[in-house]
């Protein structure tokens, strides 16, 4: 007989509670593209600074033109007003330095952030796990105690100072791997992809190696004191069993819970890393429109990054009920 | 403690920079370009001759105040948000929660990036930019305590005594939830340096010639191939503080809290 218990066939089917979740999920954007649409109309510059950014003298009937194309000449509540219905059917407006459409320039780096974010996430997950489990069963080991220590080192170091120092290591004096870039132009094979993502998936992954190993191995710990626990010792099953089966399985609960929460501020972490890696993602498009002022494709990537946010919370509270039985969708 | 130690080592050592340092922070020796570390530059020197040593402990000035003022902004904004959210309860709460949630739902590094480049990239505005984007923890975490304090009965006594209620608040209710918000405080330090290094990095901190560590490491990198040294020790800097006042934050956390079980 397990100790877990069993996936529960639900009485509150997990359907109607993501529904309203999703529902609640309208309001927020609401604020948030408020919020958005308020910081970027502070910016100064605008699209008049990336037509002027180019140190001609423009006529000002050009300008006025070029602002009315934009829509950047009419009232400030109005301009939000149709952002938002434009946004609502997938219309980001276009970039003021390329003139193409934001949402086609965002939808054609996602892969690359996505595979990249997916990486780094497979990593931290199998790291973390290995990490945290072997501490906490050697508790107080050599081990714990080296593990201890490279978790706090990963969360105080900036994440593009270790890029730099890989890239140094491995990259300027090892010579094993490439610093920069998705492939080799003209390689596009799939060892060359593939020795392109080691580095700047590592360098992402470092952080959440440190603190979800922390998290499971403090909740691992709790787990092995549990009675389940000394029930299913004192039943004669091997330590295997007990620790695998038993504790982890419900020392993962909170752990799982905060990774799919993380999984949302990897792609602050992809922001840098990408900029560092030259990785051709929609972290570095973001950095280029900051410098170029761009700020249909700065407002359009903050949007698809706060609903990121908001999809990976409702993913976290939903695992959370699914490997928690006792947790209730109300 | 031993943390405590190094950061205020390393703190005293970066204010007395002046003191201290071998040479003026924009000194610049032509004749001791690119340097590796040696006993006349501990830390060798950039490509204009500059000791590294010298900028590290002056860019460890404005690094370690801008950590400290940012810590201390987001933990009031933070504080009050959560003491006032969670004192009144009811409509205040969930407007002030909502807000909380729409400002953690943001991207925090690139809502930072967009925000620095509107600014004038001197100290004071960046330590106030991260500061006010770091608030929100600190705010969830106070309206947890102040919601379990309100009430407790020494409260309750306290309001039949008639006390107003920036009294009980300031009072009665946050000296017990002091706890949390130091831990807090200080892992708000450690993330603030790393924040600015991270803008300076991308040419958004503080701008040249006044260091900061990460505006040394903004400028090392185009070198680091060839003058490794001026990326490592600036970094090093970087994370020995903030690994100090991490464990620092970890050792205030098992001090205050008696029920927590220390791993």
């Amino acid at each position: 007989m397990r100790h877990v218990a069993p996936f529960r066939a639900t009485s509150y089917p997990v359907t109607a509670y993501i529904g309203r979740r999703l529902l609640q999920m309208i309001p927020m954007m609401l604020g948030i593209s408020l919020v958005l649409f308020a910081i970027i109309q502070a910016t100064p510059g605008g699209p008049e600074a990336a037509l002027l950014g180019t140190g001609r003298a423009v006529d000002p009937q050009a300008l006025a033109a070029y602002r009315h194309r934009m829509g950047v000449d009419e009232p400030v509540p109005v301009q939000y007003v149709r952002w938002l219905t434009a946004a609502l059917s997938g219309d980001l407006g276009e970039s003021f330095s390329t003139g193409r459409p934001v949402s086609r320039m965002i939808l054609e780096r996602l892969p690359a952030t996505l595979e990249l974010m997916g990486a780094a996430f497979l990593i931290a997950v199998l790291a973390a796990l290995a990490l945290g489990i072997f501490s906490a069963v050697r508790q107080y080991s050599a081990f714990d105690f080296l593990g201890t220590g490279f978790s706090f080192l990963g969360i105080a170091m900036p994440v593009f100072w270790f890029a730099l120092i890989l890239q140094l290591v491995f990259g300027v004096w090892l010579r094993w791997l490439p610093i920069s870039g998705r492939e080799t132009v003209g390689v596009a094979t799939l060892a060359d992809h593939l020795k392109h993502l080691i580095l700047p998936a590592s360098v992402l992954s470092l952080r959440y190696i440190a603190g979800w190993s922390r998290y499971l191995r403090s909740s691992l710990l709790g787990a092995l004191r549990a009675d389940y626990v000394r029930t299913a010792r004192a039943k004669g099953l091997p330590e295997r069993t007990v620790v695998g089966v038993h504790a982890v399985r419900n020392a993962l609960i909170p752990v799982v819970s905060v990774m799919a929460l993380n999984l949302a501020d990897l792609f602050s972490g992809a922001v840098i890393t990408e900029t560092v890696f030259a990785w051709p993602g929609i972290g570095r498009m973001f950095v280029t429109a900051m410098y170029a002022r761009d700020y249909n494709v700065l407002m359009g990537i903050l949007l698809m990054g706060s609903l990121m946010v908001l999809v990976f919370n409702l993913v976290a509270d939903v695992v959370y009920g699914i490997l928690d039985p006792r947790i209730r969708y109300g | 403690m031993a943390s405590l130690v190094v950061f205020v080592l390393i703190a005293a050592a970066c204010l007395a920079a002046p003191v201290i340092a071998p040479y003026r922070f924009d000194a610049i020796d032509l004749r001791a370009m690119s340097q590796a570390p040696s006993l006349h530059h501990l830390m060798g020197t950039d490509g204009l001759g500059r000791d590294l040593f010298t900028r590290v402990l002056y860019g460890g000035r404005l690094s370690i105040l801008i950590g400290l003022l940012s810590a201390a902004l987001a933990t009031g904004a933070g504080t009050l948000v959560g003491a006032v959210a969670g004192y009144y309860g009811g409509f205040v709460d969930s407007v002030l929660m909502r807000l909380t949630d729409v400002a953690y739902a943001i991207p925090s590094l690139p809502l930072l990036i967009v925000l620095a480049s509107f600014t004038q990239a001197d100290a004071t505005s960046i330590a106030v930019i991260i500061g006010l984007l770091s608030w929100m923890g600190t705010a969830r975490v106070v309206r947890a305590e102040v919601l379990s304090l309100r009430t407790t009965a020494f409260v309750e006594a306290a309001r039949a005594l008639g006390a107003s209620t920036r009294r009980i608040i300031g009072r009665h209710i946050l000296p017990n939830a002091v706890g949390p918000i130091v831990v807090g405080a200080t892992l708000a330090v450690g993330n603030a340096i790393i924040a600015e290094s991270s803008l300076s990095f991308l040419g958004l901190g503080v701008q040249a010639p006044v260091p900061t560590w990460g505006n040394l490491l903004q400028d090392a990198t185009s070198t680091m191939a060839t003058y490794p040294w001026l990326t490592i020790f600036p970094g090093l800097a970087i994370l020995v503080v903030v690994l100090a006042v991490n464990f620092l934050g970890d050792g205030l956390q098992d001090a205050l809290d008696p029920t927590a079980r220390s791993s």
